[in-house]
């Protein structure tokens, strides 16, 4: 098959000489894993979201303390493992920062251009020169936020909300695009997260059809990234992944990525959430 | 008594790699009272440059000297070290990187009643020999491991 | 304005054992930005910490410290309630201080 023939050649052009000592180099790859879990910088992204969460903002000057994130106003421990999940008030499924952006639209008296603004934080060189989440030294509200709000579901089940219509839909759009190939190298998330075994160098890819795999792989997500020196969401790794397979752009909190999110969240249903991580 | 010989005293009992530094002429006691910041060591570029830089001469291998830290970090951004050392009166660890642009990487001065040890956090740019850096009882030790850095999976 | 720092210092046996977590770029001075132009180098060149007045651990850093430093030491001489003290400053004259309650084993 041609894909499977262009993909192999891509794995093997990356392939370290590590072959001989495959096992032990992903002994010590878990090892690093796990000295790296002392001191996780994510904690000064929660602080910061805290802050922004009870803080007055906007031209309103209200705090997002009375928005619903799926379980009442302001109650947000246990909230970020129920999501995504539809929402009467906007009659549409939503994930965490689509929701919000509709708080910060209705409660802070953003506009949607305004709070949808600058949701990546970005404090290096940014990837491609169109990055709009990137720059030096840019924080971002969102970004924290996220991170808060996610430490408030830490060790929970990870149960997003299957009962709606819409959401059944959510799911299929998500699980269509979850297969759907496309770009000069026909790459769909299945290439890459839908068999077993699969790794880039020294990366291995969970099969995010795979029960076990999905719920460490969305479990661990917000996530402090070194190699990003930079707290990522979910929706962050959406958009980046996206990128990598070489796809126009996902737009930030659309119903596409809402939809991929729904879908690989159902898959990770009951896992744990381990989150914020910190990984490489 | 002198001045400047009653501020020698005070420093050099106190300790720290300043005060040895003053004390083997490299630096003069008054420029290593004002200096806070060792700015010569860290722009060394090499593990002999930095030790003379750090006003040592030479340094032994020592099997006193513990270095704690994966064999492969799988990002060269953040790679966890921790120096542990058993030699009596340790009063500095130092932590080189060899291959890195300027070879010290961080320093600590570690008065008496505190452990002979650090753990904290290091940017690699590439497979390097990390060397921990001891200065005890006046003498310098070290002990060396080498951290392979790989390139992560999608695009770093 | 600078993040505080996030200090634990807890008992272990009889030494006090801390770990800090700091907020800071620690920009190495040789990375550019998308125009070409270099990003300037920003760290932290000093660290203090004191407990009780006495400095139990000083540090020099240089540009390759990571980012969102972590540090994590032990000293003997402090109890539960007491307070420890660290104190960062970087290259631009930026400082910051914060403090911790060291609490029971």
């Amino acid at each position: 098959m041609r894909i499977h023939r262009v993909l192999a050649g891509v794995l093997t052009a990356m392939l370290p000489c590590f072959a001989p000592a495959q096992q032990d180099t992903l002994k010590e790859i878990e090892r690093y894993r796990q000295l790296l879990q002392d001191g996780n910088p994510a904690e000064l992204y929660e602080a910061r979201g805290e802050e922004l969460w009870k803080r007055g903002r906007g031209p309103k000057n209200a705090s997002l303390e009375r928005c619903d994130l799926g379980l009442g106003p302001g109650v947000v421990k246990g909230a970020y493992v129920r999501l995504p999940r539809y929402f009467a008030d906007t009659d549409r499924v939503q994930d965490l920062e689509s929701r919000l952006v509709t708080c910060m639209v209705t409660l802070q008296g953003f506009t949607t251009e305004e709070a949808k603004r600058n949701p990546f934080s970005g404090t290096g060189v940014p990837m491609l020169t169109t990055d709009p989440f990137s720059g030096v030294g840019q924080r971002s509200v969102m970004t924290d936020l996220v991170a808060w709000i996610a430490s408030e579901s830490r060790g929970m089940k990870i149960a997003p909300s299957m009962s709606h219509p819409k959401e059944r839909l959510a799911y299929q759009a998500g699980e269509n695009l979850f297969y759907y190939r496309a770009g000069p190298y026909d790459f769909g998330c299945v290439t890459c997260h839908g068999e077993e075994g699969k790794r880039i160098r020294l990366q291995n890819l969970p099969k995010m059809t795979n029960a076990k795999d999905a719920q460490r792989a969305f479990g661990t997500w917000p996530a402090y990234r070194v190699s990003e020196g930079e707290l990522r969401s979910m929706q962050w790794r959406m958009w980046e992944c996206v990128r990598q397979m070489r796809f126009p752009e996902l737009e930030f909190a659309s119903d596409a990525s809402i939809a991929l999110i729904t879908y690989l969240a159902k898959k990770a249903e009951g896992g744990a959430l381990d989150a914020p991580a910190i990984k490489r | 008594m002198d001045l400047v010989d009653a501020k020698r005293r005070e420093v050099l009992k106190t300790g720290g790699v300043l005060a040895l530094a003053a004390a083997s002429g490299i630096i003069k006691p008054g420029d290593a009272l004002a200096q806070e910041w060792n700015k010569a060591a860290f722009e060394t570029k090499s593990v002999a440059e930095t030790i003379k830089a750090l006003g040592g001469s030479g340094s032994t291998l020592s099997s006193a000297i513990e270095i704690t830290a994966p064999d492969i970090a799988e990002n060269g951004a953040v790679v966890p070290i921790a120096v542990e050392s058993k030699l009596p009166k340790t009063q500095a660890i130092a932590i080189l990187i060899e291959k890195n642009p300027s070879t010290l990487s961080a320093e600590f001065e570690i008065p008496a009643g505190t452990d002979p040890f650090v753990s904290t956090r290091v940017k690699m740019g590439e497979t390097s020999n990390i060397y921990a850096l001891v200065i005890a009882d006046g003498k310098y030790f070290h002990a060396v491991k080498e951290i392979k850095v790989t390139i992560g999976g999608c695009g770093g | 304005m600078v993040d505080p720092m996030r200090i634990r210092a807890n008992m272990t046996g009889d030494k006090v054992e801390v770990k800090v977590l700091m907020s800071h770029e620690m920009e190495t001075g040789l990375r550019k930005d998308a125009q070409g132009k270099i990003i300037p180098a920003h760290f932290i060149r000093n660290v203090t910490v004191t407990h009780g007045g006495k400095t139990v651990l000083s540090a020099q850093w240089g540009t390759s410290v990571s980012r969102n430093p972590f540090l994590h030491f032990r000293f003997k001489g402090g109890k539960p309630g007491d307070k420890v003290t660290i104190s960062w400053a970087d290259n631009n004259g930026e400082k910051r201080t914060d403090e911790a309650t060291i609490a029971g084993g």
